[in-house]
């Protein structure tokens, strides 16, 4: 007689915890039950974000650097969760090339002004703060860590609406990152309907940014038109397929997402 | 007059306050550190729901902390509202352990100078041997320098032989700086120990605080030859709270100081954790609540 | 404090001293070499001496010339793979050191302490966790150098010779190894004479990292085992000499590649000015004086060793500083409440005594902590000279120990003037409340380095070096790139 599994209950991961949707909803793919995420769930998803945004971005680069490479090691080891190991390749690959990008985004995209006057002028970038995320239907995993890694590696934290079409792989991602060493609420994965959900947090007062990889032109439209009630900043990206996709243009990704600070001092006695 | 703040710089005096934090103390020297420090605490209770029977047996416990361990001593005080003092003072009869009131409208002190002076007078009346009274935020925030002396001097004379014990509320002050003049201003008025906080605020004797008062109390003494203590109130909860507080006085004033008449800590659940460690120093075992009273 | 303040009370910390046995060292150390540990081929085994107590901690194989052709070869044959490379493969190793530095930072830590005498709570708190910290921020520039040095094309320089001193031995080597490997080169390191065995635990880092035999090679020994490292051994020179030490052997070094096309960075002595202005957070500044120049002993290339006071606040700095250094504990670097250990070596105990004693001569006042030295060790007492002047030896010469040397000074512009005036430009320390004065003094300061309001901070991201007799080239941030490659276009 085999012995009888004890099955995986798919839950949504929202400021460090595993739930499911408030509403009750679900859906169903390849056998399998996930929460269908609702408005409230995107909600108390930005909310969760904006608790852990000060706290993150407060954290020296170097320990933000740490908890993304852990997240990575954290990825590596949980690849059996994962049907395409090349896509976990990719995907632990991402997370590491943006882990070393957290201490150096200053001496990059930073500077000293030589003000003609006298008075020290620098300019610093800092995080934007609460960035949304609309994930690509595929590739499920790649898609969306190649939005997040940037995102947090410039000091934010995120809320994304993962693939609706194979949401399985990013629902494992918050399993695997669960068990990382990344605060409770810097990292919000929400399955479902990706124009209900993705509508709901592009049109949320309290989010900083929104990044759309779904490559659907209308959504994008509806995602600017609401950006602009805020002043929001948008990226629209194309869904990458491969590491060098992801990373290629991550200086994009990472201004994308931060504010660039100048201030003056005085040089005198 | 505009005031004149003197320069503390946060980044170091933390620094130097954590650096202090890593000092190891082992075996007999965490013993002697934790008999020092209970010998420090001002058991203390401040809520709404006091009644003499609470107040009563917080006495028993100040008297005797730990009747399975003799060694341990008493504490110095116990601190409770004025409208306590009786009981406490009736309790402490004939044991050394000193009887202090919080005064001036505690912990707020939003209530007129005559209210503050009034009830120093009902405290001192009922006999307290020691009073901490809340300096005024309101006129500190204000700018108001001499306004705060001014009610300081007026406490400190309706306070008599009472010694005083001045709270600057470090927490609401706004910044080192700020802490250090505020300081100073209490000596200057004639407090007999600064201390840093009421326990009620969202904040109290960190690290970096008392370095500051500390370092402002041994300039004062350079200067003047007088003595002022230190009480650290408010945070301090753990044995090893209290003796990184010891050793910020050893670091700071020199072992000398370490007595309760120039400093004290302020707290409750405190003494369980330093009888607690001591108990774990003899015995090798990590301890649990239960063998210990609550008061 | 005045007398009426005694009450007899007395409370000492007990010994605390860090638990060594988990900890294995081997008897012998080979040479790291082609991913092993191998004798050496014309070299010898020397012990390496524990400071602290005299005590042999190990024997360590010395290289002989021979032994400097066998590195040079294997790293010459690992390179172009090690090149070749993917640049995230490359940055996977680094960041690999870097994790089990972390791993066995306690190891680490302990090996540091015993071997060169700095107190344990230096080498646990500050040497091995920036040791680590090197390597992963190094590791993160391996796949994004376009960014860090602004090219379009750069390529590795090839072979590099390392040769680290003994006052940050696990330091140093990250602060070589890393930048050099992330930017595709292969490295022979050669850890100082009397500090090889963080270096050798670094070798065993390696090999559990399953770093690519002859990337790195470890390559203890003398003198002349450098010599031959820098001179090349029939003709077999490195393309790289990165040199931390003395003024005079830097000298030596830059001489001996005139004429050759060896690339060439130098970090070297210094006598940095610690400036404190009237308007100082005045207890802060004494503690950044104490941590200028009595943290790790003043064995500190930019240790602040001339403090220069503005004169109105002359006598309250003097005597605070005078009372804070009378807490200083000087002992057994093993004990974890320990804040000033053991002179590295006889040697430098000696040149500190001689350059002290030329104080005295000088006319200037000592004054030394009153502590109990132990028996058998090196050890020299916290001192600080006053009535000293710009002109006396101890003002102008690098003594690297426990030494600090008073001098004031009325203005600004005179501060500036006197801290400029030394052949070294390593670094300086400003103590001032006021940002603009701050910020006007450091860009008029001939320093690599200046810390406003705090000193001895280091980090990674944050580039060091000197100015003028200091040396050249800067180690850390995007700027510890740039000696590591060629930018071809």
């Amino acid at each position: 007689m085999s012995r009888v599994q004890v099955r995986k209950t798919y839950k949504l991961w929202i400021g460090g915890a595993f739930v499911r949707s408030e509403s009750g909803r679900y859906d169903e793919a390849a056998g399998v039950n996930y929460p269908r995420a609702s408005r409230k769930d995107v909600r108390d998803a930005v909310a969760a974000a904006r608790k852990a945004a000060g706290p993150w971005a407060a954290r020296t680069a170097y320990n933000r650097g740490q908890i993304l490479y852990r997240a990575a090691e954290a990825l590596e080891s949980n690849r059996g969760r994962f049907a395409s190991s090349d896509e976990v390749d990719a995907s632990v690959d991402v997370l590491l090339h943006y882990a070393g990008w957290t201490d150096k985004l200053h001496a990059v995209l930073g500077c000293v002004n030589p003000v003609a006057a006298p008075f020290l002028s620098f300019s610093l970038p800092e995080p934007t703060g609460v960035v949304g995320i609309v994930a690509p239907d595929a590739p499920p995993l790649l898609g969306v860590v190649a939005e997040l890694a940037p995102a947090l590696a410039a000091g934010n934290v995120a809320v994304a609406i993962l693939s609706e079409t194979d949401p399985l792989p990013g629902l494992d991602l918050a399993e695997a990152l669960g068990v990382s060493d990344v605060p409770a609420g810097v990292v919000n994965l929400l399955s479902g309907r990706r124009h209900e959900l993705a509508t709901a947090l592009g049109g949320h007062r309290d989010l900083n940014a929104i990044v759309d990889a779904a490559g659907d032109p209308g959504l994008a439209t509806e995602l600017d038109k609401l950006a602009a009630e805020t002043i929001k900043r948008v990226r629209h990206g194309a869904a990458v397929t491969t590491y060098e996709d992801a990373t290629d243009d991550a200086l994009t990704r990472l201004e994308a997402v931060t504010e660039l600070k100048t201030a003056w001092h005085p040089v005198g006695a | 007059m505009i005031r004149r703040l003197p320069h503390v710089d946060r980044v170091g005096i933390e620094e130097r306050a954590a650096q202090l934090g890593k000092r190891s103390i082992k075996a007999a020297a965490k013993q002697q550190g934790i008999r020092l420090a209970v010998s420090m605490v001002d058991l203390t209770t401040l809520e709404g729901a006091d009644t003499p029977g609470k107040v009563r047996h917080l006495c028993a416990k100040a008297v005797c902390p730990a009747p399975t361990m003799p060694e341990i001593p008493s504490v110095a005080a116990v601190c409770v509202y004025s409208s306590l003092v009786a009981t406490a003072k009736a309790a402490l009869h004939g044991t050394g352990v000193k009887t202090a009131s919080v005064a001036t409208g505690f912990p707020a002190g939003q209530v007129s100078l005559a209210a503050k002076l009034k009830d120093t007078e009902d405290a001192v009346a009922a006999g307290a041997d020691e009073i901490d009274m809340v300096i005024s935020r309101e006129a500190f925030l204000a700018g108001d320098d001499a306004r705060v002396q001014q009610e300081i001097v007026a406490v400190k004379e309706r306070a008599g032989d009472a010694h005083l014990k001045v709270i600057l509320e470090t927490v609401e002050l706004g910044s080192y700086d700020h802490v250090r003049h505020a300081s100073m201003l209490a000596m200057e008025a004639g407090a007999d120990f600064i201390k840093t906080s009421t326990g009620k605020a969202a904040a109290g004797a960190t690290p970096g605080v008392c370095l500051v008062m500390l370092e402002a109390i041994r300039d004062y003494a350079e200067r003047t030859g007088r003595i002022v203590g230190f009480k650290a109130a408010g945070g301090v909860s753990t044995s090893k709270a209290a003796l990184h507080r010891l050793v910020l006085v050893k670091e700071t004033l020199g072992e000398e100081w370490l007595t309760p008449d120039r400093i004290r800590i302020g707290a409750s659940s405190v003494l369980n954790d330093l009888l607690m460690q001591y108990a774990k120093t003899e015995t090798g075992r990590y301890g649990r609540s239960e063998d210990y009273s609550r008061e | 404090m005045t007398t009426h303040t005694r009450t007899g009370i007395t409370w000492d910390y007990a010994p605390a001293p860090e638990s060594a046995d988990h900890i294995r060292i081997q008897d012998r150390y080979g040479l790291f070499l082609d991913g092993e540990f191998k004798d050496p081929r014309d070299g010898r085994y020397v012990p390496t001496i524990n400071p602290a107590t005299e005590e042999p901690v190990a024997e360590v194989a010395h290289g002989g010339p021979d032994d400097v052709t066998a590195a040079v070869a294997s790293a010459r044959a690992a390179q172009a793979k090690w090149a070749a490379l993917e640049d995230l493969e490359r940055a996977k190793y680094l960041f690999r050191i870097a994790r089990l530095i972390q791993e066995r930072s306690r190891e680490l830590a302990v090996v540091e302490t015993l071997d060169g005498g700095k107190p344990l709570r230096e080498s646990r708190d500050v040497d091995i966790p920036l040791a680590a910290a090197h390597f992963f921020h190094y590791a993160g520039w391996a796949d994004k150098l376009r960014y860090g040095v602004n090219a379009r094309e750069v390529r590795p320089l090839g072979v590099v010779g390392q040769i680290v001193p003994w006052n940050f031995p696990l330091l140093m080597a990250a602060w070589k190894l890393a930048p050099a490997l992330a930017c595709g080169n292969v490295a022979i390191l050669k850890p100082a004479e009397t500090t090889p065995l963080t270096a050798l635990l670094l070798a065993e880092i390696c090999q559990e990292a399953e770093l690519p035999p002859g990337v790195v090679t470890i390559l203890p020994g003398d003198g002349s085992t450098g010599a031959s490292l820098v001179r090349g051994v029939g003709g077999n020179r490195v393309d790289k000499i990165a040199f931390t030490g003395s003024t005079a052997v830097g000298r030596d070094i830059q001489a001996a590649l005139a004429g050759t096309d060896t690339r060439l960075t130098l970090e070297l002595g210094g006598k940095s000015a610690n400036i404190v202005f009237e308007d100082a957070a005045l207890d802060q500044a004494v503690e950044g004086i104490v941590n200028g120049i009595f943290y790790n002993q003043g064995h500190v290339c930019c240790a602040g060793s001339r403090l220069l006071i503005q004169e109105s606040v002359r006598d309250e700095v003097i005597a605070k500083l005078w009372q804070r250094m009378g807490r200083l504990r000087v002992g057994d670097p093993m004990d974890k409440n320990t804040d000033v250990g053991a002179i590295n070596s006889a040697e430098q105990l000696s040149r500190i005594e001689a350059l002290v004693a030329a104080g005295e001569d000088e006319g200037a006042t000592r004054r030394s902590i009153d502590c109990e030295l132990p028996e058998r060790g090196y050890w020299f007492a916290p001192t600080l000279f006053t009535d000293a002047s710009p002109a006396h030896r101890i003002a102008v010469e690098e003594i690297f120990g426990p030494v600090v040397s008073v001098l004031t000074f009325r203005t600004q512009a005179e501060a500036i003037e006197k801290a400029n005036n030394s052949r070294y430009g390593l670094a300086a320390g400003i103590w001032t409340d006021k940002g603009a004065k701050a910020f006007e003094v450091a860009s008029a300061l001939k320093a690599g380095v200046v810390w406003q309001n705090t000193y001895n901070h280091f980090d990674p991201t944050a580039a060091f070096g000197g100015y003028k007799e200091s040396g050249f080239g800067r180690e850390g941030g995007p700027a510890g790139l740039r000696p590591y490659l060629n930018v071809v276009r």
